[in-house]
C-alpha cells in the first residue's frame, strides 16, 4: 500500500508532473503574447506606411500653433509641442493640488458634521453625501460649467464679495501678488512651509520625549515667515496688489479663474469631498469609544482628547483610503478633456494628437506621466503614513 | 445619568409622548444645537425656497420651444418634447420595441434572480448568462432573422448608457475573477503579468484608457480593419474595469481560509474543480458588496464615453438642448439625467449595504 503511493510520488507522468505543467502553462502564454505582439507589430508598420506616419518622439520638437486659453507659464502659438505639453502638465497639477486642498477641508467639515449631536446637520450632511456621491462626477462638472457658471452675470453687473472678488461669466477675479521675481517667491514660500512644518513635528517629538508640553506655534511662525521676510528686505522687491477693476467690458487686473478651471474646481471638490467625508468618520468612528472615555477619565478636556488620542488613531485609519481618493482626484481632472479646461488629456491627448496624428506617442506618453504623478503621491503619502503609525517595540 | 433621567416627564408613551421627547432629545438638547438646527433649517428652506418656484410653481409642463417656456421657471416641455430622443437614442421608431423587450427582459431576470423562493432560479441564471447576452445583442443589432439592421452609430441615449454598463459589467467580473487569480498564482510569469495589468489600469485616468481603445488600438489591427467606436468603447471600459473587479475579487478569494484548499485536493480535486465549486462561489458572496460597489463606479463611468463621441444619455442631452429652439435647457436636462442616474446608483448602494449587513450578521454566527 504505502509501496504503491511512493511510487507514485516518485515516478509521475511527465505530462501530470505539476512543476513541468506550471512552466509548460508559462511557456505557452508568453508564446502567446509573442506571437500578438509580432503580428500587432507588423499591423502597426503597415498602418503607420498607409497613413505616411512614423513613430518617434521628433514631433515634440515642432511648432504647435494654437493657443492655450489658460496657463501657468508662458506660453505662445510658436512655442513646441513640448512645451503644450508642460502648460497641460502644470494645469493637470493644478487642478489636482486645489481640488485636493479643498476637499480635504471640507471633506474633514462634511465628516465631522455627520457625526454632530445635532439632528438637523448630521441629516443635511447625509443628504449632501448621498446626493453628490451617486450622481456621475461628469455630471457634475457638467453642470457647474454649462449651468451655474453661464448663468453668471456679465462683467458689468458682477456679483462680488466685498469688491475684492467678483464673480462673472468670464471668471471669478481675485486681488493678485504683484512682483519682480514670482519663482523666486513661489519657492521660498514652499521652503518655509516645509521648514515650519518640520520644526512643528521636531518639536513635538521633543514634548513628547520629554514628557511636558513645549511651545510649538511660536518656532514654527518663525521658521515659516523668516525667509520671506527676509527675502522682501534682502531683494527690495517692490510687492503690491492689483486689484480687479471694470474697465470698459470686462474686468482688468487681479487673477482670473476662468469659469472651465472654476467649474472643474468646484465641482471635483463637492464630488470628493463627498467621498473624503465619508472617509473621515469611519476613521473617527474606528477609534474605539473607551479610548475617548479613557481621555476624559485622565482630566483630558475635548480639544487634548481630539488632539492626542482621537486624530492619532483615526489618522492612521484614514490615510491609505485618503490616499487613494487623491489618486482619484488626479484621474479625474482629465474630465477637464469634456469642458475644454486645458489640462494635459485636453490640450495633450486632444488637440496634439489631432493635429500630429501620432495616436501611440501621445496615448503613451500621457499615460506614463499620470503614473508617474500617482506613484509621486504613493510615495508622500506612505511617508506620512509612516510616521503616524504605531511605533511597536 | 444620560438624558432621558433628566426628562421623566417626557417619557410618557404615546405619540405625543414620543415626538416631545425626539424633540427634546435631537432638536434642543443643548442651546447651541437648537441654533445649528435652526441654521440648518434655514438654508435647506432658502434652497427650497429657490428650486420649488423654478422646478414647479413657474414651470411649464408642455409646448414646443423655449421660447413658450416662463422665463423663471424650468422648462419640463424639453423633456416632454424630447424624452423619446434621451431613451433611445436616433434608433428609428418604429424599431424601438426591441429595446423594449430587451430591458424588460433584462428587468424581469434580474428581479427573478433576486428574488429568495423562485422555482426554477438556476434555468433563469443559465438564461441570463448564456443565451441573453447574445439574444439581446442580436435583437438591438438586427440584420437576422427578418430584423431590419439598425447601425451602432444609431444607438444612444439612456439605451446606450444602459448597453455599456452591462456589457462592461458582465464582461468584466469573469475577466477580474480570472486576473484575482493569477495575481495569486505561484507561476511568476502569470503573477506578474497581472500585477502589471491591474496596476497600469489603476494608475491612469479611464479617459486614458478610452483614447487608447478608440484611437490607438486601431493602429494594430489590420490595416483595413474599421472597427465599431461601441465595440471599442465596450473593450476600453471593460480592460479598464477588470482590474477593479480583480482587486475586488482578490480580497474576497484572500478571505478563503487555507483549509477549504486543502480539503478540496484533498477529496482529490483539480485546480480547475477547487476553484470553480469551492473557492470561487465563495469568494464571490463575501464580495458582492464590493461588486457592486464597482459596479456603480462602472455606472457613472459610462459617461464619460462622451469625450470619444458616443451619445450616451449626458451627451444626448447635452446636445439635445444645443436645438435652438430648446437652447438654454441644459438645467433641466441635466436634472432628469441626475435623476435616472441617482435612481439607478442610489438603489444599486442599497442593495449593497443591505447585502453588507446581511453578510455581517451571517459572519457572527
Amino acid at each position: 500500500m504505502t509501496q504503491g503511493i511512493d511510487a507514485a510520488v516518485r515516478r509521475p507522468g511527465l505530462l501530470k508532473d505539476p512543476r513541468l505543467q506550471r512552466w509548460g502553462f508559462q511557456g505557452l502564454i508568453i508564446a502567446l503574447l509573442v506571437l500578438l505582439a509580432v503580428l500587432a507589430m507588423g499591423n502597426l508598420e503597415g498602418n503607420l506606411k498607409q497613413r505616411g506616419l512614423s513613430f518617434g518622439f521628433d514631433f515634440l520638437r515642432q511648432e504647435s500653433g494654437f493657443e492655450i486659453a489658460f496657463s501657468l507659464i508662458p506660453y505662445r502659438a510658436s512655442d513646441t509641442y513640448w512645451r503644450v505639453f508642460l502648460v497641460g502638465l502644470t494645469n493637470t497639477l493644478l487642478v489636482t493640488v486645489l481640488v485636493m486642498l479643498l476637499s480635504t477641508i471640507l471633506g474633514f467639515m462634511i465628516g465631522i458634521a455627520r457625526l454632530s449631536k445635532s439632528w438637523a446637520l448630521s441629516r443635511a450632511t447625509l443628504l449632501y453625501v448621498e446626493i453628490v456621491r451617486n450622481l456621475p462626477q461628469l455630471l457634475h462638472i457638467m453642470l457647474w460649467y454649462n449651468v451655474a457658471l453661464r448663468n453668471m452675470p456679465a462683467p458689468r453687473q458682477a456679483g462680488s464679495f466685498f469688491d475684492v472678488i467678483f464673480f462673472t461669466n468670464r471668471g471669478i477675479y481675485i486681488p493678485a501678488l504683484k512682483t519682480e521675481y514670482p519663482l523666486l517667491w513661489i519657492g521660498a514660500v514652499l521652503i518655509s512651509i516645509i521648514a515650519s512644518i518640520s520644526v512643528c513635528v521636531a518639536i513635538t517629538r521633543r514634548s513628547d520625549a520629554v514628557g511636558r508640553p513645549l511651545n510649538a506655534w511660536l518656532p514654527s511662525l518663525v521658521a515659516l515667515l523668516l525667509l520671506p521676510i527676509s527675502l522682501f528686505f534682502a531683494t527690495g522687491d517692490s510687492l503690491s496688489v492689483s486689484m480687479p477693476q471694470l474697465k470698459g467690458f470686462n474686468f482688468t487686473g487681479g487673477w482670473v479663474f476662468v469659469p472651465e478651471l472654476s467649474a472643474l474646481v468646484f465641482a471635483m471638490t463637492i464630488y470628493n469631498a463627498a467621498f473624503i467625508g465619508e472617509l473621515v468618520r469611519a476613521s473617527i468612528l474606528a477609534v474605539n469609544r473607551g479610548q475617548r472615555e479613557a481621555a476624559f477619565a485622565i482630566g483630558f478636556n475635548w480639544l487634548q482628547t481630539l488632539r492626542y488620542i482621537v486624530i492619532p488613531q483615526a489618522l492612521r485609519v484614514l490615510i491609505p483610503p485618503l490616499g487613494n481618493q487623491y489618486l482619484n482626484i488626479l484621474k479625474g481632472s482629465s474630465l477637464a478633456v469634456a469642458i475644454g479646461f486645458p489640462d494635459l488629456v485636453s490640450v495633450f491627448t486632444g488637440i496634439t494628437m489631432n493635429q500630429t496624428g501620432r495616436a501611440i506617442e501621445i496615448v503613451l506618453m500621457t499615460m506614463a506621466t499620470y503614473m508617474l504623478i500617482g506613484v509621486a503621491i504613493s510615495m508622500c503619502l506612505n511617508l506620512f503614513n509612516s510616521m503616524t503609525r504605531i511605533i511597536e517595540r | 445619568m444620560n438624558r432621558n433621567d433628566a426628562l421623566p416627564a417626557l417619557a410618557s408613551r404615546g405619540p405625543a409622548g414620543r415626538i416631545a421627547r425626539f424633540c427634546a432629545e435631537n432638536l434642543w438638547p443643548t442651546p447651541w444645537a437648537l441654533l445649528i438646527n435652526l441654521l440648518v433649517g434655514a438654508v435647506l428652506l432658502a434652497i427650497l425656497a429657490q428650486l420649488l418656484p423654478w422646478g414647479i410653481f413657474n414651470a411649464t409642463w408642455s409646448g414646443s420651444s423655449r421660447s413658450e417656456c416662463a422665463p423663471d421657471g424650468a422648462c419640463w416641455s424639453f423633456i416632454a418634447e424630447k424624452w423619446p430622443q434621451f431613451l433611445y437614442g436616433f434608433y428609428p421608431e418604429s424599431e424601438r420595441y426591441r429595446v423594449n423587450v430587451v430591458f424588460a427582459t433584462l428587468a424581469a431576470g434580474i428581479a427573478m434572480m433576486l428574488a429568495p423562493a423562485m422555482p426554477g432560479k438556476r434555468w433563469v441564471q443559465v438564461f441570463m448568462v448564456l443565451v441573453y447576452p447574445f439574444l439581446s445583442a442580436a435583437l438591438l443589432l438586427g440584420g437576422v432573422a427578418g430584423l431590419p439592421l439598425v447601425p451602432t452609430d444609431r444607438w444612444g441615449g439612456l439605451m446606450l448608457t444602459l448597453v455599456l454598463a452591462v456589457s462592461g459589467i458582465t464582461l468584466s467580473i469573469p475577466l477580474g475573477a480570472a486576473l484575482a487569480l493569477a495575481r495569486r498564482s505561484e507561476m511568476p510569469v502569470v503573477k506578474w503579468l497581472s500585477i502589471g495589468f491591474i496596476e497600469f489600469c489603476r494608475g491612469v485616468p479611464f479617459v486614458t484608457v478610452l483614447f487608447m481603445a478608440i484611437v490607438m488600438l486601431p493602429f494594430f489591427l489590420p490595416a483595413g480593419t474599421k472597427p465599431n467606436p461601441l465595440l471599442l468603447a465596450v473593450f476600453g471600459i471593460v480592460f479598464y474595469e477588470a482590474a477593479y473587479m480583480g482587486e475586488v475579487m482578490r480580497g474576497g478569494l484572500q478571505a478563503i481560509p487555507k483549509g477549504q484548499y486543502e480539503a478540496a485536493w484533498a477529496i482529490g480535486f483539480g485546480f480547475w474543480r477547487t476553484m470553480g465549486f469551492i473557492i470561487l462561489p465563495q469568494a464571490v458572496g463575501k464580495v458582492i458588496p464590493g461588486i457592486l460597489n464597482a459596479t456603480i463606479s462602472l455606472l457613472k463611468n459610462t459617461t464619460l464615453v462622451m469625450v470619444v463621441g458616443l451619445f450616451d444619455l449626458l451627451n444626448i442631452v447635452t446636445a439635445g438642448a444645443s436645438d435652438p429652439n430648446w437652447s438654454g435647457s441644459l438645467a433641466e436636462g441635466y436634472f432628469v439625467v441626475g435623476l435616472v442616474f441617482w435612481i439607478m446608483s442610489f438603489s444599486l448602494s442599497l442593495y449593497s449595504r443591505s447585502l453588507e449587513a446581511k453578510l455581517k450578521k451571517a459572519d457572527e454566527r
